[in-house]
């Protein structure tokens, strides 16, 4: 809406004299202050005795407030004299389509050789941080996100509880696998229906509930898997998981140092890190799957209505779309995505606990389609990419010790700058980094739909 | 009979502190039809501000009336905890009030975890303990197995409660600014072009939400006698519930709400299973709305066609 | 209503309540097939509400919507039978009969061929001009597509049903005009454009009645022209049946051949255009005469 964008910047523009901006950013600083006394001020510890004491820290308000005082000043100063709104170019139009496509091949070759890469350039003792840490996870949230795209970004269903569907997919394959003997491969697919399953018996009830209400809804199911997850302990194992998965197996050569072994068949030196590349390969064939289907049910009929349901579920209804049935399909197929990635995750790991299922991981993947841009595949893995790569990066950033300390722990900071960068790129791109639309259907020439056009969706 | 008496005592005392959480909740969704998700960590905020404060008082300043402490750190915590909200809004979700509604729902989830990892940086991963006090207890009546007590605790919290309940009664109903914010939750622009400053009655929507849930942590910590960085996520999600149960924008529907979630967790942790207790919000959650979108005392939505 | 047409549409008694308030109260009238249908009447009467109702976007209080979808007209005792039994339809030598009140909105769209627009424009403003006709034909390119499994597999009877629906897009595109703007996203056009791209998309349903709530409110006198003669060649070449809500008489006075009278929820007229025009409570109502005042004003005016 134009009327909630542009007096301020008009207002703040005008500030330009020196002292008034000193004056706000003083203001500011003085807010700074008032937040971070006491969290930041005093911190409570426990001593010898087991009592809480206060262990003040001024230090670190000083650096704040004087952080802020500066950012504020900039912003003033700098940032506010530019003009907010961007002109709005005739036609996003069809220079988009041709980039987007040269990135996406791009992009493709990276993924593919990526592991080649990282064992070039750092050997097999180090590249198994990369392929695995970085890589593998990176690319099961692109595959949660892809999956969760479905739901969200093209039928504009909030879905705030997808980790149920991922874990559903983990406990079902580590179950079948330990109850049944079953391959990894087998598993799989079982997961993904399994999964895919429980997405229509939830979505049932639940998809007629408009907006934030199916959030919330979905949350509180995510929420009491979990819990069912943690307490059902003769079928679940409680707390302590289930252990023991078996790993995935290259047409019946398993990973290991043995005889039988994918080494030994090959002969060629075991080494663990064949392992994570074999995973990486697995999980990136399972994400190609997810993003090619995607992309074609984007050109049949129902991924048509997915997207005109996000527009206007009432127009949908006034032509003769069933709008229950059209949304309980992005459901199911959405779930059973989550579904073939818990499967993986569950065989990657070789252990799975409730832990790796809570609200956040939700919130994590949801996130990441917004930030990516609803209902755009390279947006949502430029942002799992960014967020996630962003974010693990921290743990290599040993060098900050030198800095700050020895004490200090990037890891810590991980969760606290992911919701950081959450508010932050929200705020400079609430549509996602791609929010404009390609059609799937046109007449003469394909042309990119800006993104302010384009509805969110109201459940 | 006596174990039930108690578990009811228990339950509406628990309840209390829901509530005023779940005010917070109700009048900012029905305002700006938004679910702050960030609300349930700014109580949790105000548990540590509250812990901070008091223990900065009697330990540092050597206070010795605790009456008068917890006064002052009542005052301050609900000052502290206010400016949190009201910098919390500006920042993360004012600029994103338009029409694309996932934004500041992300950007609260975002702010939500910024919080909760905030307080974990800043004061430790480790449940801090309260010290103890207030520790007198009534005994109301003595049966054959059990005894039933109330405590002045209990008592503090019920108490406080309905008196902000009624005072924010008053206040939505009688005067200019709630009947500004009455305004804004029926047609915004509209209120803008009539005068109403809708920025800054938002504002204070988040504030006096923010406040309300700084009292609750002080009342919470007060009870419970530990605070935890990971206090936000349960209750604000419990208080959540109470409001929607009690019907999302109402505010005497979210101190109902409140009490029907207190009393339902308390009883079925006591006569089922202490496990499963949250499973039983949460199912309750789902199912009124499923079945009761509106809740109880809340207004039924019909979409033009 | 010319006499001999089989009644396509047969509203009887229909009552609509919200909580304490009656909206419409014991309306009956006929839509006659071929026809172009008006309902007229103060703001507030209770129109949209009608519609809302035949469409299936209300559940009606009470009353019985029969929908003809035959060749004949059916017996009273057929339609007696299909009342008793519960069911939402019947299949008849002729074709199948519905009782609208009882179908779900997408189904009397897609079963019944009841096709809507609506009052405040609901375009697929996100997806282009295209897009929006080729959703309209969702339900015949879902069947062709296997349910989507045979479109996921890449079968060609998709692509032949994917270049049928195109064909007809394009046909439609061209009688409105729109074929230069196809490939734009619909929420770019102007509104006159917007308004006949719903018009569009609805016939691209292939309806065998066509609901319009205010075609013309926004357009120019240019514009209500054209659509005045859009609107008859729909009734001429696709032997559509038309039910209009409208408020500029100079388009519902041309091109009706039956006029319905609301007001306050209840009919005050009904017959063909002449008749409304000169029917003094009518007037009355439009003009806003007190319930008292109207054997005088009709006194009045009558010679």
């Amino acid at each position: 809406m134009a009327i909630a964008r542009e007096p301020a910047a008009a207002s703040d523009g005008a500030m330009r004299s020196l002292t008034a901006a000193i004056v706000d950013a003083l203001g500011t600083a003085l807010i700074a202050l008032g937040l971070a006394v006491p969290i930041l001020a005093l911190r409570t510890e426990q001593n010898m005795f087991n009592e809480l004491i206060l262990q003040p820290r001024w230090g670190y308000v000083a650096v704040a407030v004087a952080a802020a005082f500066a950012a504020r000043l900039f912003y003033l100063l700098f940032a506010a004299v530019r003009p907010r709104a961007r002109p709005r170019s005739a036609l996003p139009g069809t220079a988009g389509t041709v980039a987007a496509r040269t990135f996406a091949g791009i992009g493709l070759a990276a993924l593919v050789s990526y592991p080649l890469i990282a064992l070039a350039l750092t050997g097999k003792a180090g590249a198994i941080k990369w392929i695995d840490n970085f890589g593998i996870q990176i690319m099961i949230y692109i595959m949660l996100g892809w999956g969760l795209n479905i739901v969200v970004g093209l039928a504009g269903l909030l879905d705030l509880g997808y980790v149920a569907f991922y874990a559903v997919g983990a406990y079902s394959s580590a179950l079948l696998a330990q109850t049944f003997g079953l391959s990894f491969w087998i598993c799989l697919p079982l997961a993904g229906i399994l999964a895919a399953l429980w997405g229509i018996l939830l979505g049932f009830p639940v998809l007629r509930l408009r907006g934030d209400y199916l959030a919330i809804v979905t949350l509180a199911f995510g929420e009491i898997i979990r819990l069912i997850l943690i307490n059902w302990v003769p079928v679940t194992g409680g707390y302590a998981g289930i252990s023991g998965i078996p790993r995935p197996t290259l047409l019946g050569l398993p990973f290991n140092a043995s005889d039988e072994g994918f080494a030994a068949y090959f002969q060629i030196e075991f080494s663990p890190v064949h392992r994570a590349i074999f995973l990486f390969y697995v999980i990136l064939a399972l994400a190609l799957l997810t993003n090619w289907v995607t992309l074609r049910l984007r050109r049949l009929p129902i991924g048509r209505a997915w997207e005109a349901l996000r527009e206007d579920e009432i127009a949908c209804r006034s032509l003769g779309i069933n709008t229950t049935n059209t949304k309980l399909t992005a459901f199911a197929i959405g779930a059973g995505f989550g579904g073939f990635a818990g499967s993986f995750f569950a065989a990657r790991q070789g252990f799975i606990s409730p832990e790796s299922f809570t609200f956040m991981e939700s919130a994590i993947v949801l996130a990441i389609v917004v930030l990516g841009g609803m209902g755009s595949q390279i947006g949502v893995a430029i942002a799992a990419v960014a967020m996630i790569g962003g974010t693990e990066i921290l743990r290599e950033l040993d060098w900050l010790r030198r800095i700050f300390g020895p004490e200090f722990e990037p890891t810590q900071y991980r969760m606290l700058l992911f919701g950081l960068a959450m508010v932050l790129v929200m705020i400079w791109k609430p549509r996602g980094l791609i929010s404009s639309r390609m059609p799937s259907i046109f007449l003469h020439q394909r042309r990119r739909v800006r993104g302010e056009l384009v509805k969110e969706g109201h459940g | 009979m006596e174990y039930f008496l108690q578990q009811l005592i228990n339950g509406v005392t628990l309840g209390s502190i829901y509530g005023l959480i779940a005010i917070g909740y109700t009048m900012v969704f029905g305002i700006i039809g938004m679910v702050n998700f960030a609300h349930g960590d700014v109580f949790m905020l105000s548990t540590f501000i509250a812990l901070i404060f008091l223990l900065a008082l009697t330990q540092v300043l050597g206070f010795a009336s605790l009456a008068l402490a917890l006064i002052i750190v009542l005052v301050l915590g609900m000052l502290l905890t206010s400016l949190w909200a009201w910098a919390i809004e500006r920042l993360a979700y004012r600029p994103l009030r338009g029409s694309f509604r996932l934004a500041p729902l992300i950007s609260a989830i975002g702010m939500s975890i910024f919080l909760s990892n905030l307080v974990q940086v800043t004061q430790g991963p480790r449940n801090k303990p309260v010290p103890s006090f207030l520790t007198t207890v009534l005994t109301l009546r003595e049966g054959e197995t059990y005894t039933v007590t109330l405590s002045y605790k209990q008592i503090l919290i019920v108490a406080v409660t309905a008196l902000l309940l009624v005072a924010f009664w008053y206040l939505v109903q009688w005067t200019s600014l709630g009947r500004a914010q009455r305004a804004c939750e029926q047609d915004r622009r509209m209120a803008a072009l009539l005068g109403i400053d809708v920025d800054r009655t938002i504002s204070l929507t988040f504030v006096m939400g923010a406040a309300l849930a700084a009292v609750a942590g002080l009342l919470f910590m007060i009870y419970y006698g530990v605070v935890s960085f990971a206090d936000g996520f349960v209750p604000g999600v419990k208080a959540f519930t109470a409001a929607v149960l009690g019907g999302i924008g109402s505010l005497p529907g979210a101190v109902l709400g409140g009490l029907l979630i207190g009393l339902i967790e308390t009883l079925w942790s006591a006569y089922f299973s202490i496990d499963y207790k949250d499973v039983a919000t949460f199912s309750i959650l789902a199912i009124t709305l499923v079945f009761l979108p509106s809740g109880l005392l809340g207004k039924p939505e019909v979409e033009k066609v | 209503m010319r006499a001999g047409l089989a009644p396509l549409l047969n509203v009887e008694h229909l009552t609509m309540r919200f909580g304490g308030l009656i909206a419409i109260d014991d309306l009956s009238f006929s839509a006659a097939r071929g026809e172009i249908t008006a309902i007229i009447g103060p703001n507030g009467a209770g129109k949209t509400t009608v519609f809302n109702c035949i469409t299936g976007f209300y559940k009606p209080s009470g009353g019985r919507l029969l929908f003809n979808a035959s060749d004949a007209t059916p017996s009273p005792d057929r339609i007696d039978l299909l009342t008793t039994s519960g069911a939402r339809h019947a299949a008849t030598p002729g074709g199948e009969l519905f009782l609208l009140e009882r179908m779900p909105d997408y189904e009397i769209a897609a079963r019944a061929k009841v096709a809507r627009t609506f009052q405040n424009i609901r375009l697929f403003a996100g997806m282009t001009v295209l897009e929006n006709l080729i959703v309209a034909q969702h339900n015949r390119l879902m069947q062709a597509s296997g349910w989507t499994v045979l479109g996921l597999l890449g079968a060609p009877q998709y692509a032949a049903a994917e270049r049928q629906a195109l064909d007809k897009a394009k046909y439609w595109l061209d009688k409105v005009g729109l074929s230069e703007r196809a490939d734009d996203p619909a929420g770019d056009l102007p509104y006159g454009a917007q308004r006949r791209l719903e018009i569009a998309r609805a016939m691209c349903t292939e309806p065998r009645l066509l609901c319009l709530d205010e075609p013309a409110a926004g357009l120019n006198p240019r514009e209500s022209a054209e659509l005045k003669d859009f609107l008859k060649s729909l009734q001429a070449e696709h032997a559509t049946s038309l039910l209009l809500i409208e408020h500029d008489m100079s388009v519902v006075m041309d091109i009706s051949d039956h006029i319905v009278v609301l007001e306050y929820g209840q009919k005050i007229s009904d017959g063909p255009p002449d008749h409304v025009r000169n029917d003094p409570k009518v007037i009355a109502a439009y003009l806003g005469v007190e319930d008292e005042e109207v054997e005088e004003a009709e006194a009045e005016i009558s010679p």
